[in-house]
């Protein structure tokens, strides 16, 4: 049988420090849903609406990747995976999008 | 250090849900082959009903079709077509392909004792086996299986019999090949034997690696398009139903303001990258067995890996080349027309590098190597009929013609196909430790190789004719189809004929797993690492010793050597 | 456990452990999943008629939204809270936070579950409009999400993961962070669904 493995003592002040950025990150998280709620009520068009939700969201998430899941220190394999991904899922959000656009009949 | 040594396995857990990925990728391979037995099945008797239209077919016609006086109907004829394909396609080639040769192969050709997450991977088969058996009771359902193409375009596919169980089916697949894929993917970056670096990797490994990523990108969306299509089926959505359809003489009652359009992009983002799904596996079943029988290494090895990446790249902005007659405006056509003019390239280069890989080698022609042959120009007439299909101005003529059927059955029948035949009389030794009959291959590959022709190639010529692709009665009532309609009989006895051409590989393996075992570790001299591996390889561990890696795959014929092999295992 | 190498040791070269690449995979598959169905929202949003979209997702509740919104934000900081306190070898801490991670899920389940009949009473269903069809799906795969992302989490909480902490801490270590990774995804699902549904 494998005898009681136990974690490594040396990472202790890391992590402390960690946690102080994953609290800071959550106040920031909470305050942006705030400012992406209150925004929405603003009096503008439809485009502008939807970029200023979409960074507000995007803000959000690079947060939550980058330190909630240690997106910052993680090695290039996984980014790569995660910018191969992305130009996929953009392939995949714009093309159609394009395509309805450019009909020969008009819609 | 493991634990498993001593511990004694029953009848279950060694056989049917065993971890082993050698277990599991037989597991895949034996069901995948009887799938495709069963789609060929399907095709047999949709060919007969198009060489004899509105005849009463033996014995099927009293079985299947007693209340049409044993006639074939339209809509029985759709579902012949419908699930051929899609057995063919998802039951059969990709779990052949991905399934079997992949987790089979991978960790022993990489030095691995198994896969990464050897419980993941038999969740995966009972996954595709969960899915299968969905896909075939849907047959025995009052409603029948479906019958809408393989391809399930709304609105027919929204309102038409069974498709509900199809799309069911498919949902279960595709998270089958997700968990597979990620398991190769992760397998191939973490296991790799001490010394085996990128560029030491045999082209069969890349190959698997890049079909993984394709299967991990590309999936997912038409898994979406499923979900979607199932809420239209159950749930009274329209978003794939557009505002005023009128269906068999009444309104719909739905919302409508959806779009059949909408589905055709999410299938096609899968569907494309899936026919280079169907067909790496095959190149890189293909370089191995070259390599190995002209005693050379591999010509442009890492072109052929920058090709291959180039192409899985590439695959995933060409799909709307299936779209060009949906009302495309110039911009995106000239778009897609670009993308899949500048995809064939690698596919170029792969077939080129194969072909100089000839050159100049010691040619053994056995069975495996016979297969991996002819592979190349048929991959090569399948490759040179799809330029006129991506290039819009012809494809208005082609679209929805024999001539598609033709083109991709090229590549998929005796391209791929043709190619796993290699790799199983090929590894057939390594798994099972006995000997396959070289006379009962050379039978089986001469008649398979004319009569695939006889089926595909008159194809051609009734695609070029206008013979439109779906029509239940082969053509007969359009008359500008009546001067080729009298190839439909001869591909019809060329399909028969191709059926019993099976028989010998069928014998082969039986008389050869009655054989003895000889156990011989590496009957052809080949340099890849699974060859280092007892025949058949150690359960759960695979190998007897440590592997270490010190050359690349294909130290064939090596200057100064005595032997005409240096295994990559060897100092 | 097995004879496979780097389950938790760092392969030198690609320095990472078979879980931690897996689960980044998972997650690149879930985001072309989730991706297929904001694709589908865009076209359908152009294909409507003027105003329709507007029109439909007016009749949903944005205080209930933000709030799920705040509690999932929650939920993700106690995740790695619970993981971190792993680290540093604070079981009880670990329980704590899991649970309030479980909670908020659970929570979340519940108003989701208050918003759906709430549409229902209203004689609202998928099939209203292709907003709502829409609307339905994409929040129901993601509550699917979220539901199996519990059960992993309540499976962790039992004593399951007591007898893991006995017998090898950095075996549950990495459990937890690679639960933790798929519960943030599903997180930063939300964060996108939220303006995108919602606010727009």
């Amino acid at each position: 049988m494998s005898q009681n493995k136990e974690i490594k003592e040396n990472h202790a002040e890391d992590i402390q420090h960690h946690i102080k950025v994953y609290v800071n990150v959550f106040i920031a998280l909470a305050i942006l849903t705030v400012v992406t709620v209150a925004v929405s009520f603003l009096d503008v068009s439809f485009i502008e609406a939807f970029f200023i939700a979409i960074t507000v969201a995007t803000i959000k998430g690079s947060l939550v990747l980058s330190f909630f899941m240690h997106l910052l220190e993680e090695k290039p394999a996984v980014i790569w995976i995660l910018a191969t991904t992305m130009v996929a899922f953009l392939i995949l959000m714009f093309i159609p999008l394009i395509s309805l656009t450019d009909q020969a009949n008009a819609w | 250090m493991s634990d498993n040594h001593h511990h004694e396995e029953n009848f279950i857990q060694k056989y049917v849900f065993s971890v082993d990925h050698k277990v599991i990728g037989l597991q895949y391979g034996v069901t995948s082959l009887l799938f495709l037995l069963f789609g060929f099945l399907l095709m047999a008797v949709m060919r007969y009903q198009l060489a004899y239209p509105e005849t009463v077919i033996p014995y099927i016609g009293e079985w299947f079709f007693s209340e049409s006086g044993g006639v074939m109907l339209p809509e029985n004829y759709n579902t012949l077509g419908a699930m051929h394909g899609t057995i063919m396609i998802f039951l059969g080639v990709v779990p052949l392909a991905v399934g079997a040769f992949g987790n089979y192969l991978v960790p022993l050709q990489i030095g691995a004792p198994d896969m990464a997450f050897p419980k993941l991977n038999a969740a995966s088969y009972w996954s595709y086996f969960v899915g299968g058996v969905i896909m075939i009771a849907s047959f025995f359902t009052p409603e029948g299986a479906a019958r809408s193409g393989w391809t399930s375009y709304p609105p027919l596919s929204i309102f038409e019999s069974g498709q509900t169980m199809w799309l069911l089916s498919m949902i279960f697949l595709i998270t089958s090949s997700l968990l597979g894929s990620m398991n190769i993917i992760v397998t191939i970056v973490q296991l790799r034997a001490p010394g085996l670096t990128w560029f030491r990797l045999p082209f069969f490994i890349w190959a698997q690696l890049v079909t993984s990523f394709l299967l991990v990108l590309a999936f997912p969306p038409l898994e979406s398009a499923a979900i979607l299509q199932l809420m239209d089926r159950l749930a009274g959505t329209s978003f794939f139903l557009p505002s005023g359809l009128v269906y068999a003489g009444s309104a719909v009652e739905a919302y409508g303001s959806g779009s059949p359009l909408l589905w055709q992009h999410l299938f096609w983002f899968l569907a494309h990258p899936e026919v280079y799904v169907l067909i790496l596996p095959a190149i890189g079943i293909v370089g191995e067995i070259i390599a190995n029988n002209t005693r050379k290494p591999l010509w442009g090895y890492k072109s052929l890996v920058y090709a291959i990446s180039f192409l899985g790249f590439m695959s995933f902005i060409v799909w709307a080349h299936h779209m060009f007659l949906t009302g495309m405006g110039q911009s995106m056509s000239a778009f897609f027309q670009l993308t899949t003019m500048i995809i064939s390239i690698p596919s170029v280069v792969v077939l080129t590098a194969f072909f100089l890989s000839l050159w100049g080698g010691s040619i053994r022609f056995n069975t495996p190597m016979l297969f991996a042959l002819s592979f190349l120009p048929m991959f090569g007439i399948g490759g040179l009929t799809g330029l006129p299909l991506g290039v819009a101005a012809s494809d208005i003529f082609l679209h929805d013609t024999y001539y598609v059927i033709g083109h991709f059955h090229y590549v998929v029948a005796p391209g791929t196909l043709f190619a796993l035949f290699a790799g199983i009389y090929y590894w057939f030794p390594k798994i099972t430790g006995k000997r396959m009959s070289e006379s009962l291959g050379k039978l089986h590959f001469w008649p398979s190789l004319i009569f695939m022709n006889g089926i595909f190639m008159p194809m051609f010529i009734q695609g070029l004719a206008g013979l439109s692709r779906r029509m239940y009665d082969g053509g007969q009532s359009y008359a500008h189809a009546s001067d080729i309609l009298q190839w439909n009989e001869f591909m019809t006895i060329s399909a028969f004929c191709l059926g019993f051409a099976q028989i010998p590989f069928v014998l082969n393996i039986i008389i050869s797993l009655s054989g003895k075992l000889t156990g011989e570790r590496n009957p052809w001299d080949s340099t890849t690492i699974e060859w280092s591996a007892p025949s058949p390889p150690l359960p759960h561990v695979n190998f007897d010793s440590e592997i270490e890696v010190h050359h690349g795959p294909y130290e064939y014929s090596v200057p100064g050597k005595d032997e005409d092999f240096s295994p990559q295992t060897s100092p | 456990m097995s004879n496979i190498p780097y389950i938790l040791e760092e392969r030198p070269d690609t320095g990472m452990n078979n879980s931690k690449l897996g689960i980044w995979i998972f997650i690149a598959s879930e985001i072309m999943l989730f991706g297929g169905l904001f694709s589908a929202y865009v076209f359908l949003r152009i294909a409507a008629p003027e105003g329709d979209f507007d029109y439909w997702g007016s009749k949903l509740s944005v205080p209930m939204a933000t709030f799920n919104t705040l509690l999932l934000i929650t939920s993700s900081v106690t995740m790695v809270m619970s993981w971190a306190s792993l680290k540093l070898q604070q079981y009880d801490k670990y329980k704590m936070y899991l649970g309030i991670t479980i909670l908020c899920g659970l929570a979340f389940l519940v108003v989701k579950y208050f918003e759906y009949t709430g549409k229902f009473h209203h004689g609202i269903y998928p099939s209203s409009s292709t907003y709502m069809g829409i609307y339905f799906t994409l929040t129901g795969l993601h509550v699917l999400h979220i539901i199996g992302g519990l059960l992993v989490l309540v499976f962790f909480f039992t004593k399951q993961a007591d007898k893991m902490w006995e017998q090898d801490q950095e075996l549950l270590a990495n459990r937890i962070e690679i639960t933790g990774l798929y519960w943030h995804f599903v997180d930063l699902v939300w964060i996108f669904l939220f303006p995108i549904l919602y606010l727009l």
